[in-house]
């Protein structure tokens, strides 16, 4: 078992530096750039990695990770060296505690983190308050102040907004706002009643897809009542050392990218189904007339990658789960004492929600594959160990008590008498973890570790259904491969004579 | 010789075996009978070290069982348990040589005891790679049977190795075992709760009650001259039905 153990280690550790390598190839001087989970991010994102190699070094692009958090952390830790961040994301929530009020405090506070920061884009991603541009424009309205020259006027908000103290209730107060009639409902919704007329104002971000879509007008914040989003790039100090040259390209995005060029870019992915990569490369030319050369990957391409991420995921992860939690599982049935304190563990270890388990991983063994392998890992181990428990507490005593008085010595007993017979159970557990793995690794992609969760997070972030079927269904089909491949594997291993009976008590029932 | 010396065992707070002795000279048959729960099984198990006494000692040809010991003694112990105890996942040869396998004795010794032990059972060479499952009740106890002999115990423990089979069957096995044993000349326990049967292998029987033994002796001896009114009871109250059977038929 000693044995078996290191030998499982010793895979892990291999698998984790193979992963490793696939997802960020080491090469002498390389640039990772992060992007969160909605598309502003990642054409921004996209930007970042063409800038870079405009530069001829090697970048790479951990797309859509799994919130603020991660990125944050990513950043600290060096597994990203650059991603785009706002300013009141910064203020507001990663260094609350801090009570930063200027620029320059949080600048100052950077650096002691060994972080930079470049100068704000040009966009303030915040609320907005938006209408018709063709309605504003006829009622002359320019701020948000104006609004209350028109108490006509129908408001519809989503409910976010709409029940958040600084949403509605406080932008009512700020600018005593007189309309009466106000409504709450879904986003979807509430663009749909604008374009149709039974609506006329509404809450928005301010780089929406839609506002360029639907022809809106953001209204001044003249009372400046929202925080402020500035849009900058936070990137590791040591970049400038290491690639001067890329931190100076980072640079000189600042100011350049407006509110209605970001808003126009989003509806350009967004809405007209255009790839990240090309709509930044479109911007890098117009802008600062540089060409990029990108590559789009055919959907083949992408399924493929996305496969072989997905297998090597659940294959590591599995193997290794079996080759610990069946010894567990003996050593569980074997010991009375350390019977419950290894199920309770592992039962532990299963109730964290699987997210959380991947977040945790990352301190430990940073984003990408190998923190994806080991959540996985540790998520797959219960149902084996509990059913390894199982299998060999429920052989009759009496077959047990044979073997002992036969003469068999412990060891022996396992190998002859009760794994063999505890097959079917220690089968169905590999079974019920395998489909579970297969499924839980899409989430994985939230971490940087790609796999089928990678189309399902962007179809999600595009509001695309085949997108997210791209994904689905060649998980729920993988599922099924792996549980028909154990059934095969069980047909082999299972004993003989334990088939005959469960076939003669079928035909009997 | 089998010597059990102040031996007793409890489970929990109620006392399963009182401490008790008892003596079985090599080659004799002794029967160990009495009503349900009374302590035979648990007799039989402390005997093959299966369960560890709470107080007394156990001593086998000389040698006292103890837990470092236990697994060479049990090489020459057959032990047949009540519920039969074959491994299903096995077939009859696997199951009665597993042992032997595993102590890596000689193919062609294994083959040839096999064939000796299946001729004694009366088991039907074609019979050996069936499994478990496709034997009639009788037969599997005949393989256990042929389990436990298979390295040619010194002493054989034999847990109602006929329980569970109709009446014919049950007969008909009698015979053979008495007439395997008589073959064999080893030192057999056996259990049962059949007075008849008790008289018919025993040459001493030794009566339970409670945990305790009541009587030890010849069936006649305990017929004759039991020890306490129970004797008599439990004698008559299996004799008693067949009695009035007999009575009714007149
Ligand atoms: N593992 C155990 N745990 C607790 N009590 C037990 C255990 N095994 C046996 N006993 C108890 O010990 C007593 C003696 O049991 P034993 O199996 O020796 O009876 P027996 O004479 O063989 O009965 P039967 O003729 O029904 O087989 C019974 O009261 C039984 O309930
Ligand atoms: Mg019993």
């Amino acid at each position: 078992m000693k044995a078996k153990q290191r030998i499982g280690v010793m895979l892990l550790g291999f698998c984790a530096l193979l992963v490793n390598t696939v997802v960020s190839a080491e090469a002498p001087v390389s640039i990772t750039v992060g992007s969160k989970g909605f598309t502003e991010s990642v054409i921004l994102g996209e930007m970042l990695r063409h800038l870079a190699r405009q530069t001829g070094i090697e970048a790479h692009h951990q797309r859509q990770l799994g919130g603020t958090r991660v990125l944050w952390n990513a950043l600290l830790s060096g597994e990203i060296d650059a991603y785009p961040e706002y300013t009141g994301t910064l203020l507001q929530e990663i260094l609350v505690k801090e009570n930063l009020q200027t620029e320059a405090e949080l600048k100052q506070a950077l650096t002691e983190r060994g972080l930079r920061m470049t100068s704000p884009l040009g966009f303030n991603n915040t609320y907005a308050i938006g209408m018709k541009a063709e309605l504003a424009e006829r009622l002359k309205l320019r701020t948000i102040s104006d609004l209350k020259n028109h108490p006509e006027l129908v408001l519809g908000f989503g409910s976010e907004f709409m029940d958040r103290a600084d949403g509605w209730p406080g932008l009512q107060q700020g600018y005593q706002l007189p309309q009466q009639n106000v409504r709450g409902l879904d986003h979807d919704l509430a663009y749909r009643g604008i374009e149709s007329g039974t609506l006329h104002v509404t809450d928005l971000y301010a780089t929406d897809a839609e506002i360029a879509y639907y022809k809106l007008r953001a209204l001044e914040d003249d009372l400046n009542y929202f925080p402020v989003y500035n849009a900058v790039i936070l990137y590791r100090a040591d970049v400038e050392q290491r690639a001067p040259e890329v931190a100076a390209m980072f640079n000189r995005l600042a100011g350049r990218i407006d509110a209605p060029t970001m808003s126009r870019m989003n509806a350009q992915v967004k809405l007209n189904g255009e790839p990240e990569s090309a709509v930044a490369a479109g911007f890098l030319k117009q802008a600062f007339n540089l060409d990029v050369d990108y590559q789009i990957q055919s959907a083949w391409q992408r399924f493929w990658q996305h496969t072989g991420e997905h297998l090597v995921l659940v294959g590591i992860s599995l193997s290794a789960a079996i080759l610990f939690a069946v010894p567990l599982g003996i050593l569980a049935a074997r010991r009375e004492r350390l019977g419950p304190i290894v199920l309770g563990v592992a039962g532990i270890l299963q109730t964290i929600p699987s997210l959380a388990l991947f977040v945790f991983m990352i301190p430990l063994l940073g984003i990408g594959g190998p923190p994806a392998i080991m959540a996985l890992f540790l998520y797959s181990l219960l149902p084996i160990i509990r059913n390894t428990y199982a299998g060999l507490k429920d052989i009759p005593p009496a077959i047990v008590e044979s073997a002992q008085a036969l003469g068999l010595p412990s060891r022996a007993r396992l190998r002859i008498v009760e794994l063999p017979l505890a097959t079917r159970a220690i089968l169905a557990g590999i079974k019920t973890s395998a489909v579970i793995n297969v499924g839980t690794a899409a989430l994985s992609a939230l971490i940087g570790a790609g796999g089928y969760g990678q189309p399902i997070l962007t179809g999600i972030r595009l509001d695309d259904i085949g997108l997210i079927l791209q994904g689905a269904i060649p998980a729920a089909v993988l599922a099924l491969l792996v549980q028909g491949l154990f059934e095969l594997i069980e047909r082999g291993l299972l004993p003989k004579g334990l088939r005959i009976q469960t076939s003669e008590v079928k035909s009997a029932s | 010789m089998l010597v059990i010396s102040q031996v007793s065992k409890r489970y929990g707070d109620a006392p399963a075996l009182a401490p008790t002795d008892l003596q079985v000279p090599s080659g004799e048959s002794l029967v160990l009978i009495g009503p349900s729960g009374c302590g035979k099984s648990t007799l039989l198990r402390l005997i093959a070290g299966l369960i560890q006494p709470d107080s007394g000692t156990i001593t086998f040809e000389g040698t006292r069982l103890s837990s470092e010991n236990i697994l060479q003694i049990r090489q020459r112990m057959g032990y047949v348990i009540q519920e039969g105890g074959l491994f299903p996942h096995l077939t009859v040869r696997d199951n009665v040589t597993v042992m032997a396998r595993y102590l890596h004795r000689d193919a062609s010794w294994i083959d040839c005891r096999i064939n000796e032990l299946a001729q004694l059972a009366r088991l039907p060479e074609e019979m050996m790679s069936r499994f478990p499952a496709e034997l009639s009740g009788g037969q599997r106890q005949r393989v256990s049977l042929m389990r436990a002999l298979m390295l040619d115990p010194d002493l054989l423990l034999l847990d109602e190795p006929l329980g569970a089979l109709d009446p014919m069957i049950r007969y008909e096995l009698q015979q053979e075992l008495k007439a395997i044993f008589g073959q064999l000349g080893k030192t057999v326990i056996m259990v049962t709760h059949d007075i008849a049967e008790a008289a018919f292998f025993g040459q001493t029987l030794v009566l339970m009650r409670d945990g305790h033994i009541v009587q030890a002796g010849p069936f006649k001896e305990l017929a004759q001259t039991p020890a306490e009114p129970f004797v008599e009871q439990f004698i008559t109250a299996q004799r008693e039905p067949m009695a009035q059977l007999v009575e009714a038929l007149r």
